[in-house]
């Protein structure tokens, strides 16, 4: 497990947060919108009328072309993936369903939720934080 | 002028996800193994966005209503049951098992390994299968705000 270490970074991570507080607050402010990602992925494949598509997919858009604007910069970061094939699947299945079922991700409940204080996103972020701590647990130690 | 703002918001949202490596989902899997490799970093995120969205929400609702929208979109929903601790009790797991949650899985199709688009993939059919077999989920839209 020690190829998969990856060092401590408090300040850029600090910065890279203050960056996505930033986007949420600009975000509600122009628009009125919380920026959950697995609300603005989930709105937009549904096929109910009304909701506002085009807004959704520019902000799609803007998340896959941020990496590219931070790699014309300083290059893209390390992406190393630590899952594929069928376990890959299936943990995306459960992110996307839990994440509709639950009503949000880390971005809807752990950032927006927590900075409006919603007890169900401080419930929601600590059932995921505990959840994914235990399943990795089990999967590095146990098995 | 919504779909612009909506753009430079997930501009900045990827911008940051990617500053503070969160990108990378060995370091987000090695963030929640507390008992081996554990990387803090996740935690630094979490506080910087949090602590900046306390105070810019707060800031940005003394307003009537957003710049370019009628009002504010926010949860309605106040109850804390079953569904909401089932769903992210499930994201969690998910979650543990990739590294990636939904912002740094859109994000991440940008580095165009062929793994993180099967991923997405994956996790938009496990959005539309909740979709289609659960009962609908409050709509953030559904909040009477102050029109």
């Amino acid at each position: 497990m020690l190829d998969l270490a990856t060092p401590f970074t408090p300040v850029s991570a600090t910065l890279g947060g203050m960056i996505i507080g930033l986007s949420a607050v600009v975000l509600l402010a122009a628009n009125g919108r919380l920026a959950g990602i697995s609300s603005i992925v989930g709105t937009l494949i549904s096929l109910k009328a009304g909701e506002p598509r085009l807004e959704r997919a520019a902000f799609l858009a803007g998340l896959v072309l941020g990496p590219l604007v931070v790699a014309a910069v300083r290059g893209l970061p390390d992406q190393t993936l630590v899952a594929d094939g069928a376990v890959l699947v299936a943990a995306g299945l459960c992110v996307g369903a839990g994440t509709i079922i639950g009503s949000g991700c880390t971005s809807g409940h752990g950032v927006c939720g927590v900075a409006r204080l919603s007890p169900r996103s401080l419930v929601a972020t600590a059932v995921f934080v505990l959840l994914g701590a235990i399943t990795v647990f089990v999967i590095r130690h146990l098995i | 002028m919504r779909a612009l703002f909506a753009l430079l918001c997930g501009l900045l949202f990827g911008i940051g996800l990617t500053v503070s490596g969160m990108t990378n989902p060995a370091k987000v899997q090695n963030f929640l193994d507390i008992a081996g490799a554990w990387d803090p970093s996740l935690i630094f995120v979490m506080a910087g966005a949090s602590l900046v969205a306390l105070v810019g929400f707060r800031l940005a609702q003394k307003r009537q209503k957003p710049l370019f929208a009628p009002r504010f979109y926010l949860p309605a929903a106040r109850r804390i049951d079953a569904r909401l601790i089932g769903g992210s009790a499930l994201f969690g797991v998910g979650w543990g098992l990739s590294g990636f949650c939904p912002g740094p899985a859109i994000a991440g199709l940008a580095w165009g390994n062929p793994q993180t688009f099967l991923f997405a993939a994956a996790m938009v059919a496990g959005m539309a299968l909740a979709r289609r077999f659960t009962p609908e989920a409050p709509e953030p839209a559904a909040a009477p705000a102050a029109e």
